[in-house]
């Protein structure tokens, strides 16, 4: 604005001069213009840049991956398979009395991860070898095989607790895969399960 | 100030010239910031490091977008596309290694001229603008050089995708839908391939933005030089050309010749065996390392046994840099006049090149503990040492001007200032 002293809508050609702060009300209603069209303005940039930014969000063809079934029967005690699901590796394992028995010696209290972070309870279920495990059927263990560092898939089998050991940045999980030495925030996530019969498992 | 008419400016000599030159004075920039353009007269061959950045930028834009033409972007077709560039494409094998190995040697550029930088505070009043740019650059660089890293789709590209991604799993609450929705799914795969090679495509050319950015910072406050002394007369200074484009030159031709040996005789010691294996998430390597130019960050990142404080220790490491022309408080620029900040420049150096062989050892006992102490030792440098020894050194005495400088070498009364042909390094 050239010149802010005069309005050029409102001034006739022989009104006589007015200054800013006499014409209030003229003021008032040029900010809320201008408060208005900036708004506006504002509003129809997000609306025009979210979806550049939603575009990178997964497709729907990602979204559809969302379960998948696997056979069980031929998986003995102290055996293990890795199976993908949604592009990430799941561990499914059989596991041995002695491993039971290690992971229910744990004090919940001695957990660097307290929450059971098992998709299939509560947010805030205790970490519990029974929470951890597949509900009733405590030699299943079931976990998405991701380091909850960096993403690494841990080794089996491996480690100072004899569960599962990421080998990129040294995380320790236990026989229930829980954390307990190293980087690693959480406890490895467990899926949503279930049984289907005794020997398939359905797994998302 | 340098960019006072101490040689002549550019003066069109044909009628054509002259009608151009009133119309796009595009000529005339070029005369006046790469011919006429007055450079201190004592610069040293660690100042030419900036000349070799630029020659490596264009390389790694021309063997890139070639390459591109030959490579397949998708998580089944990348692995093939790139062997079939090694053995099929005419010359592809050439462009591969030259690509591959050039960003190891643009990274080795860019650390002599950062540490050069460092070392005869070029950072100082009134360069901090000039120096901010530089360390926006030297992040660009790290992101388009992890993203390309990517691209072959080997168990290394992979698996570096999977953890330099899951460093924003550590942001509380959002973390989990920014990785999410770095990789477009649950796990780094085509869609983020895809992705990290548009990126790969476009961040060199916002490089070479920031570069024009840079060099135009410069040419307004002007080069530093050994002495640290800002030029003072046309006794201090030379033309840019022929001085500056033949020491630049040469330099290159040197540089070149290492550059060439590892393209023709050794292209894959800087890479790793791991990456010739096509990516397979269900197996992670055993030991996964990022390219050596990433290692002390990654040692720093291990260093501390926490998710969310190392991802913050390893920005905050390149993040210190921007505050480096606050953080140290000396008046006196070069460290050639500062007896204790050269004396810790040097073991910083050291620290620096520890936590880059420490980056590449598994993590581990002694290994992370050592990697720990560098690492404080890393963010003392910055954020103690550096403001305190502005406070408690005294600086030798420093030339009356760069003239008088390069006059007292020559004649070898004094040892004191760096000379033109050699620099500190050089000599120690």
């Amino acid at each position: 604005m050239a010149d802010s002293t005069t309005h050029p809508i409102t001034a006739s050609p022989d009104a006589k001069h007015i200054e800013p702060h006499e014409a209030g009300t003229d003021v008032g209603r040029r900010d809320f213009l201008l408060i208005a069209t900036g708004a506006f303005a504002a509003v129809g940039l997000a609306a025009a840049v979210w979806p550049f930014i939603d575009q990178m969000n997964p497709d729907a063809s990602a979204l559809a991956l969302a379960s998948i079934d696997v056979d069980i029967s031929s998986i003995e005690p102290g055996q293990s398979i890795t199976v993908m699901w949604r592009g990430k590796p799941v561990f499914i394992r059989n596991r041995t009395e002695a491993e039971m028995n290690e992971a229910r010696d744990v004090p919940v209290s001695e957990l660097r991860d307290p929450l059971a972070r098992n998709a299939n309870l509560d947010p805030n279920a205790p970490a519990t070898d029974a929470n951890r495990a597949a509900a009733e059927r405590e030699q299943w263990l079931v976990m998405v095989g991701v380091c909850t560092h960096l993403g690494c898939v841990p080794l089996g089998q491996q480690g100072n607790f004899g569960g599962w050991f990421c080998p990129c940045h040294g995380s320790h999980y236990d026989t229930a895969g829980r954390i307990r030495q190293g980087p690693a925030p959480q406890n490895l996530d467990i899926p949503v399960l279930a049984f289907e019969g005794d020997t398939t498992l359905r797994i998302g | 100030m340098q960019h006072e008419d101490h040689f002549p400016r550019y003066a069109p000599k044909s009628a054509v010239g002259r009608w151009f030159d009133d119309r796009l004075p595009a000529t005339r920039m070029l005369y006046d910031s790469f011919v006429a353009y007055p450079i201190p007269r004592n610069l040293n061959y660690f100042y030419t490091f900036g000349g070799i950045l630029m020659f490596m930028l264009a390389t790694m834009i021309v063997t890139g977008v070639v390459l591109a033409m030959h490579y397949v972007a998708d998580a089944d077709g990348a692995f093939a596309s790139v062997e079939k560039i090694m053995r099929d494409v005419n010359y592809g094998w050439l462009l591969h290694y030259v690509h591959a190995n050039g960003a190891s040697m643009f990274f080795l550029a860019v650390y002599i001229h950062i540490f050069r930088g460092l070392y005869y505070g070029s950072y100082k009043e009134p360069r901090e603008i000039l120096w901010i740019l530089g360390v926006i650059i030297f992040l660009l660089m790290m992101a388009t050089a992890f993203m390309g890293y990517v691209l072959p789709w080997g168990q290394m590209s992979l698996w570096g995708a999977v953890v330099i991604t899951n460093l924003f799993s550590a942001i509380p609450l959002v973390g989990e839908a920014i990785t999410t929705w770095l990789w477009g799914g649950f796990a780094v795969g085509d869609p983020t391939l895809n992705r990290f090679f548009s990126l790969h495509y476009l961040l060199p050319f916002m490089i070479a933005g920031v570069v024009v950015l840079h060099v135009w910072a410069l040419h307004v406050v002007g080069q530093t030089n050994p002495t640290g002394l800002e030029v003072k007369s046309k006794q201090d200074v030379v033309p840019f050309t022929p001085h500056a484009t033949i020491k630049d030159a040469f330099s290159l031709v040197i540089f070149l010749l290492v550059f060439a040996w590892f393209v023709f005789y050794s292209p894959n010691y800087l890479g790793h065996a791991d990456n010739y294996q096509e990516a397979n998430p269900m197996v992670t390597p055993a030991h996964i390392v990022p390219e050596w130019y990433l290692l002390p960050f990654y040692a720093i990142l291990r260093a501390i046994p926490s998710k969310l404080g190392g991802v913050i220790a390893m920005f905050g490491a390149i993040a210190v840099l921007f505050l480096v022309p606050w953080l140290d408080t000396s008046k006196v620029r070069s460290a050639n006049f500062r007896p204790l900040y050269r004396q810790f420049f040097w073991i910083f150096v050291a620290v620096c090149i520890g936590l880059g062989w420490l980056g590449a050892q598994p993590p581990e006992g002694g290994y992370v503990i050592a990697a720990r102490i560098l690492t404080i030792y890393y963010f003392l440098h910055f954020l103690v040492l550096l403001p305190l020894l502005g406070l408690f050194e005294t600086p030798k005495p420093r030339p009356a001007s760069i003239a008088d400088a390069v006059l007292e070498t020559t004649r070898g009364g004094s040892a004191q200032p760096a000379g033109s042909a050699a620099g500190p390094e050089g000599r120690g």
